[in-house]
């Protein structure tokens, strides 16, 4: 009960009164101590075990939100207001997403949707009402978009993950800006203008977002209000459904000085394959930025690269080798059990791309916990272990 | 010993074995693609249960200097601990909860009220147990290492412990299977069984310590003048969870009727076989809604084994296609009531308990182990056409698969049951020879002593004879002795 060094200390003690929410409540603070030795009596329970049955909200061990305003943005979409519980974060930078999982039908689904509202920055002037949004567009096969965009009810609470990504604007903004978007690209970058706006430095700006139709362009009025506003901030639009796709060969002609600007670039993974080898060629990649939303339904498939995250060991493999033969073959100390689907001892988490079951096909992805031995890989993916 | 050869014990043949596989599997894909809303709500309720009625079991004993409160809080207190150990912290450690992607509600972190780390049991009891299920010297659960439960072990004279070792082991259950997991997890992670400071030891005494301190320190602590009784509260409570766990779990795998199985089986076993030896290694009691959720659905042994992960409240539906695929398939669905499980069991722990020479039956055919060569050497009834099935070290039988009158399959349950009519008869049969051979050998003495005895008159006759005889010599002499002696 004492400190390091062996005597009395008011730190041991409350390192050692913290020490059962440590590992739950990264965000506790003060509290933590309280939360720490309530965890004492309630062992082996947490206090969230108990306060979480009051509120959802007040949970420690995962961050919680609650939908508090659907509002549509076109015919298929909607941004969603979210009330973030207990320890949120507002300090993340414009461009970062978060992980949210909704419960539909008994089960959480999780996904990852870039934040349009730009941070709450403590200071003056700037503290807003502690609110967060997302903005989500209907997939057709997306059978969580669609349920947000027209079915999710206000009130819905909803897990969250901290905000992180490294598609973000720095701090001063560079001077000459470009922006690339199509469809619900616009997202991230619709959080970079409203905090270059909010903090009265939007420099020279310019925005070309691409969208089928004219009633297909979120956010159309507040870009708009926007340009209004700010003389050196230029929004153009490209409506596809008429003039098809916009030809990156265009850019010399249109906007000249595009190779000076840092780019931010998101939008369909072939658009940004695309981009990506045009600005190499004219030997501009490294003012690119780009944000890959999430594996392209067509590259799910079978096998593929697994990545293990800790070990940060990777191998290539067919869709039919289960993830825990993959990761012991290269050396990943994989937890296992009884390798054939029964024991739940080798459960570990799929950080990214796509996992199918080899008993029933059914897929997994970002955010699911799936038994290795039972397992493959459905394209790329990267396992936490 | 134990059953080294399910194909030919279940009376089956390798492709039944195989569609019965199937259809197990189709009842677990129905079930997984059933899951949704009414089984989150159903476990969320069971959640807000167990919190409910420990919150008021600990707030009760705050007064329990009053014996009633005192006795509603321990009440209280026991029910959730029960609740907490078999419905939740046994359920969802199996991964029954899993598919609902809550965090909260996982098996890779749920951590529950008992003294073992969760995570020692999750590697002991779902892996070694459930996946090696009654195999004997792998399936550790098997007597808990400190009871002989099949007389294929061999007896030792520690067994004669065996009644005590059972009443401690049930006081104390908590702490049996705590030790037993732990050692369990050492030997699975390879850990010098001397290094004291290794991390199994050393998760196990940070959750013994927490354990300890909770119930036996913390609690009684801030209950201030009532200490003694919220001491007692809690053990009692602890005492009342570990009868009923310990009772649940012997009653689904100690009744007779539980088979158990050599490694011989495991080696290269399908899947389909691994169903069958769950189906035959289990057994269910008989239990209404509320027993069934108190024992966390563990009346349902056998569904349970076959689909450990599949969401408890499903088994009532799953149990109703098991029976009828038991049916289908002629084999046995050992079940009873709670009372006459557990003293099957009781029996057996005890008959155990003496050397192999006081037990009538032999491994091959016992109540609570057997194996296939229980039916060779019986000649079942059987009638010369139709597909037959050959039984080892019994040429001349043949088993008939479909009964030709009523058109039904004939499996493993016909065959018990006519093995146990078969070995009745026989057994009548030899009891008669014994009695007539009794009745000659009694007859025989009795002729033999009718002999003796006449024997024993002729020569009591004789002797009379020749004592007359020198009777009537010494009276011939008398006179002249007499003469001489006078004269």
């Amino acid at each position: 009960m004492g400190s390091k060094r062996g005597g009395f200390s008011v730190r041991g003690v409350r390192e050692w009164l913290e020490a059962p929410a440590a590992s739950v409540a990264e965000r506790g603070g003060r509290l933590n101590v309280l939360r720490g030795a309530v965890a004492r009596v309630t062992t082996p329970l947490l206090p969230d075990d108990y306060l979480h049955l009051a509120n959802p909200l007040w949970s420690a061990r995962e961050l919680r939100g609650r939908i508090v305003e659907v509002r549509k943005e076109t015919a298929d979409s909607a941004t969603l207001v979210i009330k973030p519980g207990w320890g949120f974060d507002f300090k993340y930078q414009p461009g970062q997403y978060i992980g949210i999982g909704i419960l539909v039908d008994g089960r959480w689904h999780w996904r990852s949707y870039s934040l349009t509202c730009p941070p709450n920055w403590t200071e003056p002037g700037h503290g807003g009402k502690r609110l967060i949004s997302i903005a989500v567009k209907a997939m057709p096969e997306g059978f969580l978009s669609s349920h947000l965009v027209s079915g999710v009810p206000v009130g819905t609470v909803v897990r969250l993950a901290a905000p992180q990504g490294g598609f973000v604007l720095p701090y001063p903004p560079p001077e000459k800006v470009l922006f690339l978007t199509a469809g619900s690209g616009i997202t991230p970058v619709m959080s970079m203008l409203r905090a270059m706006d909010r903090r009265e430095l939007v420099t020279d700006v310019l925005h070309l977002h691409s969208a089928r139709t004219a009633d297909d362009v979120m956010f159309g009025a507040e870009l708009r209000a926007l340009h209004d506003r700010n003389p050196s901030f230029r929004s153009h639009l490209h409506l596809t459904g008429e003039h098809g796709k916009f030809a990156l060969a265009d850019l010399d002609s249109k906007f000249p000085d595009w190779r000076e600007r840092h780019t931010w670039a998101c939008g369909p993974a072939a658009m940004l394959d695309e981009i990506d080898d045009h600005w190499r060629d004219v030997g501009r990649s490294d003012r690119l930025h780009v944000e890959r939303f999430e594996i392209e339904r067509s590259a799910v498939g079978e096998g593929g690269t697994v990545t293990f995250g800790k070990s940060g060991r990777t191998t290539e493999v067919d869709g039919a080798t289960s993830l825990l033969e993959a990761g012991e073959s290269v050396g990943v100390r994989m937890p296992f059990g009884c390798r054939m689907g029964i024991c739940q001892t080798c459960v570990v988490t799929v950080n990214s791309g796509y996992v199918r079951d080899l008993r029933n096909g059914d897929e997994h992805r970002e955010g699911d916990k799936v038994q290795t031995c039972i397992s493959a890989a459905a394209g790329d993916c990267t396992l936490d272990v | 010993m134990a059953i080294t050869d399910i194909k030919t014990f279940a009376h089956l043949t390798a492709a039944d074995i195989e569609t019965l596989g199937q259809e197990l599997d189709s009842i677990r894909r129905s079930v997984e693609l059933s899951r949704g809303a009414r089984d989150a709500r159903y476990i969320r309720r069971s959640i807000a249960a167990q919190r409910g009625l420990e919150v008021a079991g600990r707030a009760v004993l705050f007064g329990s200097r009053n014996r009633w409160a005192w006795l509603t809080g321990t009440v209280l207190l026991s029910v959730a601990k029960i609740i907490e150990n078999m419905e939740l912290g046994h359920n969802v450690s199996h991964g029954q909860w899993d598919w609902m992607n809550d965090p909260e509600i996982h098996s890779s972190s749920w951590e529950w009220d008992m003294t073992g780390p969760s995570s020692q049991w999750r590697r002991a009891h779902n892996y070694s147990h459930h996946t090696y299920t009654n195999v004997l010297g792998k399936d550790e659960d098997l007597g808990f290492g400190i009871m002989r439960m099949t007389r294929d072990e061999q007896w030792k004279p520690i067994h004669l412990m065996q009644p005590l070792a059972n009443l401690l082991l049930a006081t104390t259950f908590e702490w049996g299977i705590a030790l037993h997991d732990l050692s369990i997890e050492k030997e699975l992670a390879d850990t010098p069984p001397r290094e004291l400071m290794s991390q199994p030891n050393r998760d196990f005494a940070r959750k013994i310590s927490r354990q300890v301190a909770k119930d036996f320190l913390i609690y009684p602590a801030l209950t201030g003048p009532a200490f003694k009784q919220t001491l007692k509260a809690n053990a009692l409570a602890n005492l009342v969870r570990n009868l009923w766990a310990y009772a649940v779990i012997f009653c689904g795998h100690f009744p007779d009727g539980a088979e158990k199985f050599t490694i011989e089986q495991l080696e290269n076993e399908t899947s389909a076989e691994w169903y069958l030896r769950q189906m035959l290694g289990s057994a269910n009691f008989k239990a209404g809604p509320a027993m069934a959720f108190m024992s966390g659905n563990l009346c349902y042994q056998i569904e349970h084994h076959l689909f450990p992960d599949l969401p408890s409240n499903r088994y009532p539906e799953i149990a109703a296609r098991v029976r009828e695929l038991c049916d289908k398939y002629d084999l046995p669905y050992t079940t009873g009531s709670l009372g006459k499980q557990y003293l099957l069991a009781f029996r057996t722990i005890h008959k155990l308990a003496l050397p192999d020479r006081f037990l009538k039956a032999t491994a091959d055919n016992a109540p609570e182990t057997s194996s296939e060569r229980k039916f060779a050497g019986i000649t079942l009834p059987s009638i010369g056409t139709g597909w037959d099935l050959t039984l080892p070290g019994a040429e001349s039988t043949h088993w008939l698969r479909i009964d030709p009158e009523t058109g039904k399959r004939r499996g493993l349950r016909s065959a018990l049951h006519e093995a146990k009519v078969v070995l009745k008869e026989k057994a009548r049969q030899e009891k008669e020879l014994l009695r007539e051979a009794k009745a000659a050998l009694r007859e025989k003495a009795k002729h033999e002593q009718e002999m003796l005895r006449e024997a024993t008159l002729a020569l009591q006759e004789r002797a009379r004879h020749e004592q007359a005889a020198l009777r009537r010599k010494a009276v011939r002499d008398k006179p002249f002795r007499f003469g001489r002696r006078r004269r």
